[in-house]
């Protein structure tokens, strides 16, 4: 097994690996359109999508109306859906572009998840090996510059759609991305100044961040949301503004611009932008979790290595110890705490009433830019004095 | 199949290029400049400079670019698509690309590169760190001059964009 795979080209391993990142990406986010439906179901006290079913699951005692309840039949039925749908394409549009946004949308979305690691586990020396697909020294800042392609998409639907909703849906996408771009670039950067203390060769690689999470002691074991609340909060709040979640819908603004830049879209391309919003959901959650919740460590000061010594120590088992263990763990732990957080992004939606579009560039511009700046000057300050004296 | 790569991206950073002179629509314009920079981020990257690439990529293709098409949109440059060169600038341009040529002939026929030396780790911009270790160093002065020129820069847009009601906010 492991000889037929390092027999394979290397743009083939490449290709395999790319694409299986891609087969699980893919369907979360489509999942996770699903249980949108379902939570904000939840939170407004209704039973939401509980009708589509297989015909054989409905032959399955208590599961299979289980299963209907809870609505997975209906992520099928509009998979499908989307798929065999008339593709309307109105008359008025530029074609060319019309057609190349959905795909511009998608492309920016899945490329950043080769720069996220996903999970670690351990090489017979003990030392932490990430799972990631290029383990690249300028790490975050990758996934910066091809996110921010991400514009685009939105920019070339409201122009391409030709008509007033969606141009002006692109127009306020385009400026809203840029602006909530700088406070999240600057709310990371004392991130990388306390873990590129004097002596270390530099590094701004995701995986690393993680391994500083997981040192040990106080300090060492400590999240960086408990050292740089500040930054988590600027992230976290332009993380929402980037991915066009409510309370920042400007782009598509349901209320006073039909359905924004994709109001001419329908069918497979419209479903396009959905999944593409929910990828990059989901790999913003994933950075987020990597810089300030600790990555695949399960609990503050409670790193990876601990835990699955702690299994071997209590089961005595070998398998405890297998790499393909300790990956599939820590994976299983980065997930949670993905999904949990995207599990918040629809809280807030239905918890924070939208912005007005003046708001959104105000608290952008006049509010959040300028902690952002006085977050990075006094940690810049305080982590300079801290590294001298130690 | 490092060669074709780089043909591959020479290609296309060029192609590009060329369609955005040629191209009379200004949004088709501003597409093709993005792909020529996406093609040097290419470049870049088979160089080792993936901080310049990736830089490149955040602040030109992701920002600057984008703002392009923004105005583009604005201005609605629709309407009048057909306008073709001036005579002065047809006359710069070709004078322009005299002397371009002129330099890529004399660099060909008489310049010198040095011989790549294999003991070094990499390009510039490779690892962070002495990337930025010049730049606080060696090039401080350049980095303060154009942090000082963009400064002055953003100052002549805040003056310029102020809404003027009256005689007394003219000050």
């Amino acid at each position: 097994m492991i000889d037929f795979w390092s027999s394979l080209h290397p743009v083939v391993q490449g290709l395999i690996k790319g694409l299986a990142v891609i087969m699980v990406i893919f369907p979360l986010a489509g999942a996770c359109s699903m249980a949108e439906r379902k939570v904000s179901a939840w939170m407004q006290g209704r039973p939401g999508p509980n009708r589509a079913i297989v015909p054989w699951f409905a032959w399955i005692p208590f599961v299979g109306t289980f299963l209907q309840r809870l609505g997975v039949f209906h992520l099928m039925a509009d998979g499908a859906k989307f798929l065999f749908k008339e593709e309307p394409v109105p008359g008025h549009v530029n074609k060319l572009y019309f057609a190349l946004a959905p795909a511009i949308a998608m492309m920016p979305a899945l490329t950043t998840v080769t720069v996220v690691p996903f999970g670690a586990y351990f090489n017979s020396a003990g030392e932490a090996i990430p799972l990631v697909l290029a383990n690249v020294d300028v790490g975050l800042l990758a996934v910066f510059a091809v996110s921010s392609l991400g514009v685009y998409s939105l920019i070339l639907a409201g122009w391409a759609s030709n008509s007033k909703y969606p141009f002006l849906g692109g127009v306020r996408a385009s400026a809203q991305l840029i602006s909530y771009e700088l406070s999240m670039t600057l709310s990371v950067i004392p991130v990388f100044l306390w873990i590129n203390a004097p002596g270390t060769p530099g590094t701004m690689s995701l995986a690393k961040v993680v391994e500083f999470q997981s040192l040990p002691g106080f300090w060492g074991g400590t999240w960086f949301v408990f050292l740089m609340p500040l930054s988590a909060f600027i992230f976290l709040v332009s993380l929402f503004a980037e991915t066009n979640r409510q309370p920042f819908d400007m782009p598509e603004s349901e209320a006073d611009l039909v359905g924004g830049f994709h109001t001419e879209y329908g069918a497979f391309k419209w479903s396009l932008f959905f999944v593409a919003e929910y990828s990059h959901m989901i790999v913003g959650s994933g950075v987020f979790t990597l810089l300030f919740f600790g990555g695949w460590n399960p609990l503050p000061w409670l790193p990876l290595a601990d835990l699955v010594g702690w299994l071997h120590h209590a089961t005595h088992a070998a398998w405890t110890l297998h790499p393909l263990f300790v990956g599939v763990l820590s994976l299983g732990i980065f997930l949670g705490k993905v999904v949990a957080l995207i599990f918040i992004f629809m809280w807030v939606r239905w918890t924070v009433p939208r912005f007005r579009y003046d708001q959104v560039m105000k608290l952008g511009w006049q509010k959040l830019l300028p902690l952002a700046i006085a977050n990075l000057i006094f940690y810049a300050l305080a982590i300079a004095l801290i590294q001298k004296s130690a | 199949m490092a060669p074709a790569l780089f043909h591959l991206f020479a290609l296309l950073t060029i192609a590009s290029a060329v369609g955005v002179v040629a191209n009379k629509n200004a949004v088709n314009a501003a597409m093709s400049f993005l792909l020529c920079l996406v093609g040097v981020a290419g470049l870049f990257v088979q160089l080792d400079a993936y901080l310049l690439a990736f830089l490149l990529l955040l602040v030109y293709a992701g920002a600057v670019v984008a703002l392009f098409l923004f105005i583009i949109m604005l201005l609605d440059t629709q309407g009048r698509q057909n306008w073709g060169f001036k005579k002065l600038s047809t006359f710069t341009s070709l004078v322009a690309l005299g002397l371009l040529l002129t330099g890529l002939g004399t660099f060909v026929t008489r310049g010198q590169l040095d011989a790549p030396n294999p003991n070094a780790a990499g390009g510039v911009g490779a690892a962070l760190k002495p990337y930025a270790y010049q730049l606080f160093t060696t090039y401080l002065l350049p980095v303060q001059v154009m942090g000082f020129l963009l400064l002055i820069a953003m100052l002549g847009v805040i003056v310029l964009s102020r809404k003027i009601d009256g005689p007394e906010d003219a000050k």
